[in-house]
């Protein structure tokens, strides 16, 4: 029973328990599947279920269930064996380190969706039917595909501090001493590091915002563009008064999502200083009260104050969808 | 719109090449502004740079890149005396201090069944959403779709327990299970919307014929989705190749993935700028190859699922 539970060391064993855990799959889906072909005139709930059963019921033990055990878990002692009513959102709203952790994150969602969607449409405007538009769309694409450790370590890399007087071998501080400045330690001084940290953030979401938006911007039709360039509209006025009215919705999507996936990164800021020096965010936190300081409550409560972020933002987007829905 | 163009019948052709013209004046107004390409070139340069950097310098000599900036081997490759290697690489793969090489195995065994196994619950979830016609079907299909919201965060704890109870933590199981329980409702939202574009008259037709559901969906509905399967895999494959919360939480050091590893030296070996460079790209390459190479399809999903939570 270990043997397959747990694989060790050895890579071979590992791979051929990668292997069991698909042909069991293979075979249980199967067995589902033949059972809900079976019956002649099946009634709809039978082969319904068949096809959405798995699937529910794994949402609703690994999803549901768990949500709902966070939320009572918020409302308890540290090792949740006790009820303390509001006590860890007391705390999480009043102790002076958490309101640091509130403040940063709240500096992170309202200031790098903005920036990378900004960055995005900008870029794709500028781009959009040039000659070398594929190019440069993929070289702001492709930080899409390396992980937030990955990227962080790119960026850690530039902010990278040498004494004065010593070769530089981070970009930044490069720049700087070439300028004629001082090499500084961009990392341990806030506010300047929670916006160096979002660097790396944008770095990676103005490809996702570009390639939407840029999709948004061919959707536009030619004779709106042609219209208004007959009435003398051209360049930045192209720009604010023609393609930003009609990629509208795209443009809230685009916000909203980035804003979404903001809240609940954390390792990003988990690489690049693990917290320290003031830099650390609601999502952060959650992990660090629970695994390294085993305040399960107080964890808990910030995972639910993550949830309770992010709803607004999705009914804002909701209903911004069903309004331009509508005038369509 | 050029397929419109191109399906134009011959007569038309003058006004076609006009509309070609025009298309190419458009082209080179659009950049025609020395302000406006200088910032693009700008931006351009501002996100390839950071990966560059990294990159040169994975391929230095240790005590090169303690000394100097990576810019400067430009000029001293020009002088004939800048020496590259792939000794990072092989210090990072085998070093027994590193042993990147063994987290690269790990990545791997993780990643294929949480991309399988997700993608074939949410299909079978989606067709039975889309076409069963179940009652409480509609129902079933909002809250799913509504579940987008939660954040893995506020499920993570309670599930590790659970494991823990079960006493199956920190096996490589544990984390296939959670990453298929967390990709589903953004995959079964997908595959359902894909699976909607296909015509009612296609599934009746079949369903006429006397085929059974499970005939139809592989029949007629899986050859369809072959797209729209590539588009979500390739987002699962990224999300989970580069995923680090799940890996830490779920898992342990048997199965801990590039990502933790290579996180956990960005910590401890900070300043071991060879181990680190070598380490990233080691964890990079993979993701960057099938994101190159299926591009496409990435694009596609994006558009379709950018309403995501």
């Amino acid at each position: 029973m270990d043997w397959l539970l747990h694989a060790g060391d050895d890579p071979a064993h590992k791979l051929l328990l990668m292997l069991i855990a698909i042909v069991l799959f293979v075979v249980l889906m199967g067995i589902i599947l033949f059972v809900v072909d079976r019956p002649r005139n099946p009634s709809r709930w039978f082969v319904g279920f068949g096809f959405t059963g798995a699937a529910l019921l794994l949402l609703l033990l690994g999803l549901v269930y768990p949500a709902i055990r966070t939320i009572i878990n918020s409302f308890m002692n540290r090792n949740s064996t006790e009820f303390v009513g509001l006590d860890n959102y007391i705390q999480t709203f009043t102790e002076q380190r958490f309101l640091i952790v509130l403040g940063n994150t709240a500096l992170w969602v309202l200031v790098a969706p903005l920036v990378a969607t900004f960055l995005g449409l900008v870029y794709a405007y500028l781009v959009d039917k040039s000659r070398f538009e594929a190019v440069a769309k993929g070289l702001v694409f492709l930080p899409m595909a390396i992980s937030m450790v990955g990227a962080s370590i790119i960026w850690k890399f530039v902010y990278e501090f040498k004494p004065a007087g010593v070769n530089q071998t981070g970009l930044l501080n490069q720049f700087i001493v070439w300028l004629g400045g001082e090499p500084q330690q961009f990392l341990l001084s806030r506010p300047l590091n929670t916006f160096l940290i979002m660097v790396v953030f944008i770095w990676i979401q103005a490809g996702f915002a570009m390639t939407l938006l840029s999709a948004s911007i061919k959707a536009i039709p030619d004779d709106i563009v042609e219209a208004a360039r007959l009435d003398g509209v051209s360049g930045f006025g192209m720009f604010w008064r023609i393609t930003i009215p009609s990629i509208r919705p795209a443009l809230v999507v685009v916000l909203t999502t980035i804003a979404m996936t903001t809240l609940k990164t954390f390792d990003i800021v988990r690489t690049m200083t693990a917290g320290q020096f003031n830099t650390s965010i609601v999502a952060l936190e959650f992990y660090d009260q629970r695994f390294r300081q085993n305040e399960a409550g107080l964890s808990a409560a910030l995972a639910v104050l993550l949830f309770v972020i992010v709803v607004p933002v999705i009914i804002y987007n909701v209903r911004q969808q069903r309004l331009s829905e509508d005038v369509r | 719109m050029s397929t419109v163009e191109a399906a134009t019948p011959a007569p038309e052709v003058p006004r076609r090449t006009s509309s070609l013209n025009n298309r190419a004046r458009k082209a080179r107004k659009a950049l025609s502004n020395p302000w406006a390409s200088t910032l693009a070139v700008v931006i351009a340069i501002l996100w390839t740079l950071p990966t560059v950097g990294l990159l040169i310098t994975s391929f230095r000599p240790e005590l090169d890149i303690r000394q100097s900036g990576w810019w400067t081997v430009f000029g001293s490759a020009f002088a004939g005396e800048g020496v590259f290697s792939l000794k990072n690489y092989e210090t990072a793969l085998f070093d027994g201090s590193t042993n990147l090489a063994v987290f690269f195995v790990n990545s791997f065994v993780v990643t294929l069944p949480a991309v399988f196994i997700p993608i074939t619950l949410a299909l079978l979830a989606a067709y039975g959403f889309a076409w069963v016609d179940f009652k409480g079907a509609d129902f079933l299909f909002i809250a799913v779709f509504a579940l987008q919201i939660v954040p893995i965060q506020i499920t993570l704890v309670p599930l590790l327990s659970a494991y823990v109870d079960l006493g199956i933590n920190g096996s490589f199981w544990t984390i296939w299970l959670s990453h298929s329980i967390f990709a589903l409702p953004l995959a079964i939202f997908l595959l359902h919307n894909f699976m909607k574009e296909i015509p009612r008259s296609l599934i009746e037709a079949a369903r006429m014929d006397g085929a059974g559901h499970v005939q139809v969906f592989f029949r007629v509905v899986l050859p369809l989705l072959t797209p729209a399967l590539a588009a979500f895999a390739i987002f699962q494959f990224l999300w989970v190749w580069n995923d680090l919360l799940v890996a830490l939480v779920m898992g342990d050091l048997k199965t801990f993935p590039l990502t933790v590893r290579v996180a956990e030296l960005a910590g401890s070996r900070g300043g071991d700028w060879h181990v680190l460079s070598a380490g990233a790209f080691i964890s990079m390459v993979v993701p960057l190859i099938v994101f190159l190479s299926l591009q496409r399809y990435f694009v596609r999903g994006l558009l379709a699922g950018s309403v995501k939570g």
